[in-house]
């Protein structure tokens, strides 16, 4: 039988959805019929609105989707824009103030604290510069993630930023792909460095060459039924294809029409690309993909560039093109594109407006956003390059980071997510700053990646990552506390691995102890010039398991209670019953009705 | 009145007549599971994994982890709390007292 929400979507979905969300914000929160809340709030999520957590009722977190990371001269600024005006919730944030910008893991940009009234304005603000929220989330095409430095890559195979766009303007809105069974994930990498990572995507584009009629020819191979979340995680599989760029919407239509028919509605915990490929294997996918849903002959796999991948691949940002993005970075038109690197992803509004004025100033105005959470200005003239390095806002948020701040990824976490067992930003903003103080850095040691996720829905990426940090709780002195679960040594590149989870439960605030000593240990015990990742990958889990202690330091967590319990960690009065929401158009509560 | 229930966001919460009621990362006292020999059983949940209510009565299976020996599992039908079938209100019960799932079998939906 399929699920109630597969009977939401029949009835309304996609498109149709804006009509309505309309109506209700004209007429305010208390429109939405009380016993239809679930179903509306489900169909929201297709035009970027996800409704807050428990205690922030009648707030949404909004996110608008760039494709490939990439905002256009004019965009940033509207989005600080809109963050200032309508990103405000009833109480500041300690770390970041009142109106953020995230930037997430998949090239997107979330705003929390959106009220329903103020929506049409957003939209209209968002959609005179070209931004939109349509699909960013719920069961349909979600952002199209790739390189983040396409076209501007001086070593790159291929430019693939047309691809993505193509892709994007195809099946944003398309009725066709509208109601897929489960999210549809899709990367397009066109550099040789694999940073597209197409491995934990539900559809990869990956650079490959096929001889075609006697003429090498440059285009992609295609994987599926990769992602991270829920204690299931997937690579990508091979499906034995080559496409050339322009044969890249069409297959594409292929892949997500068979999961549009094939995926599983009855189940969403099933639901997902990669639980069919599972059961199907790779040869029964590629032959329904051709029997059913392509015209013609499909072609056999190119040969890929998989053993050049080093994104992401445990080496150090000094050897390789691109790496992380973050630094300064020579284009093919001889002007630079420099990577800033924003820890946690998060930036203030009024510093979003700076950027995007100095964008403005030095470059062409165009930024981009990477999977590490992090911005590029692209375009800087060569000549004013100094310049812009010398500008203050560059100094928090640095092309030159230490290792620990460089490499720190977080999730949403407690502050506003439905799922997440733990607070996640502002202690991996504390975390990154304990370690960069107080941990010595191993020679050579210039990345090393901290991801930390507050659920198993793995939105940090904690799988791949040389520490992996995912949401827990444990018991100190008999009282619940926040903890996590410690995984080590995962990462993509020629041959990806995921983290192995090495130690369970560690009180949070005995984490930063904890990698301060596997870190000496590691600088202690380590072979001549050998990295942090193959050192872990040199040791079974046993080994690693009980290899160092977890331990409290100097470093103090104010988020060990349980912050899932109050309405929002950070308010002074935290207790779910000093809520203010739901909310009127003015932020002021509404009347409850029981 | 009907008392209507849906489990979603990947199981992330319950909601009981449109009103998300019971969540994810509560810790619940659990004697007699089958999860582990734990007594008792210190049950982080996860994850609402199947729901169902019958005479206001809400009850769910819920996937998660024993904190205290590390078992991973799937409870039996546990009783989350009480819907008044009169004004569709939610009394949920305390996690954090002693819960003794599948002690109550599964009655059927009255949705
Ligand atoms: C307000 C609540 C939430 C926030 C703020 C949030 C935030 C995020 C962010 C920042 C990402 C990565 C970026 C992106 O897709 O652009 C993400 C991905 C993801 N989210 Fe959420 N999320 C929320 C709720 C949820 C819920 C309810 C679910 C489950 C139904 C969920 C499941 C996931 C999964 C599975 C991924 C990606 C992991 C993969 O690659 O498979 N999130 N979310
Ligand atoms: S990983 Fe979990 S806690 Fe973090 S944003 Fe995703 S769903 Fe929320
Ligand atoms: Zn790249």
């Amino acid at each position: 039988m399929p699920t109630k929400v597969e009977g939401w979507k029949d009835e309304t979905y996609g498109n149709e959805v804006r009509e309505r969300i309309y109506e209700f914000a004209e007429e305010g929160w208390e429109s939405i019929p009380d016993d239809e809340h679930d179903a509306w709030f489900e169909r929201f999520k297709w035009w970027g609105l996800y409704h807050q957590r428990k205690g922030q009722e009648s707030y949404f977190m909004m996110r608008i989707g760039t494709p490939n990371g990439v905002l256009e001269p004019g965009q940033l600024e509207v989005v600080a824009d809109v963050a200032d005006e309508f990103a405000r919730g009833p109480v500041d944030n300690p770390e970041f103030g009142g109106a953020v910008c995230d930037w997430t893991t998949r090239q997107s940009i979330q705003l929390h604290w959106i009220k329903l009234e103020d929506i049409p304005e957003i939209w209209d603000r968002l959609e005179s510069v070209g931004l939109s929220t349509q699909q960013a989330c719920g069961d349909s095409w979600r952002n199209i993630v790739g390189c983040p430095v396409a076209g501007k890559d001086k070593e790159e195979f291929i430019d693939a930023w047309p691809v993505a766009e193509q892709l994007n303007e195809t099946f944003k809105g398309n009725d066709e792909y509208a109601n897929l069974p489960r999210k549809w994930k899709v990367s397009v990498t066109g550099c040789s460095e694999g940073c597209g990572q197409g491995d934990i995507n539900d559809l990869a584009f990956e650079p490959a060459v096929k001889l075609i009629d006697g003429e090498e020819t440059k285009g992609f191979n295609i994987r599926v039924g990769g992602g991270l979340s829920r204690k299931e995680p997937r690579l990508a599989r091979s499906i034995d294809v080559f496409v050339t760029p322009e044969e890249t919407a069409d297959i594409a239509a292929a892949c997500s029409a068979l999961f549009r028919e094939h995926g599983d509605r009855e189940d969403r915990f099933n639901a997902r690309i990669k639980f069919l490929v599972d059961e199907w294997g790779t040869e029964k996918f590629r032959r329904v993909l051709d029997e059913e849903f392509v015209d013609g002959e499909l072609r056999t796999a190119g040969e890929d560039l998989r053993d050049e991948y080093t994104y992401n691949a445990g080496h150090s940002h000094d050897e390789d093109g691109h790496a992380d993005h973050v630094g300064v970075h020579e284009q093919p038109d001889g002007n630079y594109y420099v990577g800033l690197s924003v820890l946690v992803g998060r930036m203030a509004a009024d510093e979003v407006r700076e950027l995007a004025h100095l964008a403005d100033e030095y470059g062409s105005g165009e930024v981009r956003l990477t999977q590490r959470q992090n911005i590029i200005v692209t375009d800087v003239d060569s000549d004013r390059l100094d310049a812009f390095l010398d500008e203050d806002l560059l100094e928090y948020h640095s092309p030159e980071p230490g290792v620990f701040m460089r490499g720190s990824i977080a999730c949403t976490g407690t502050e506003y997510c439905s799922l997440s067992i733990v607070e996640t930003k502002n202690r991996m903003v504390r975390y990154g700053r304990w370690m960069q103080d107080n941990i010595d850095v191993p020679e050579g040691m210039t990345d090393f990646h901290t991801h930390l996720s507050g659920c198993t829905a793995s939105c940090a990426q904690p799988q791949i990552a040389d520490i992996s940090l995912r949401g827990m709780k444990t018991r100190k002195d008999g009282e619940p506390v926040e903890a996590f679960d410690i995984g080590l040594g995962g990462g993509l590149g020629e041959n990806p691995q995921f983290a192995s989870w090495v130690e369970m439960r560690v009180a949070a605030d005995e984490v930063p102890g904890y990698i301060r000593n596997l870190i000496e240990f590691f600088a202690d015990a380590r072979e001549d010039g050998e990295s942090f990742r193959e050192f872990i990958a040199r040791h079974e889990t046993e080994t690693l398991t009980g290899l160092v202690e977890p331990e409290e330091t100097s470093y103090t967590d104010p988020f060990m209670h349980n912050t899932k319990m109050t309405w929002y960690p950070y308010a002074e009065a935290d207790d779910m019953d000093a809520s203010p929401a739901p909310t009127n158009d003015q932020g002021d509560p509404l009347p409850s009705d029981d | 009145m009907v008392t209507s229930i849906h489990q979603l966001d990947d199981g992330a919460w319950v909601s009981v007549n449109d009103s998300r009621e019971v969540n994810v990362s509560d810790l619940w006292q659990l004697a007699c599971s089958d999860v582990c020999d734990c007594e008792p059983t210190d049950f982080l949940a996860e994850g609402f994994v199947e729901v169902s209510v019958a005479r206001g009565r809400v009850k769910a299976r819920i996937a998660g982890q024993c904190i205290g020996c590390g078992a991973d599992g799937i409870t039996d039908w546990l009783e989350l709390g009480r819907a008044d079938p009169e004004t569709g209100a939610f009394r949920s019960v305390v996690p954090s007292s002693v819960h003794c799932p599948g002690s109550h079998r599964r009655l059927a939906a009255d949705e």
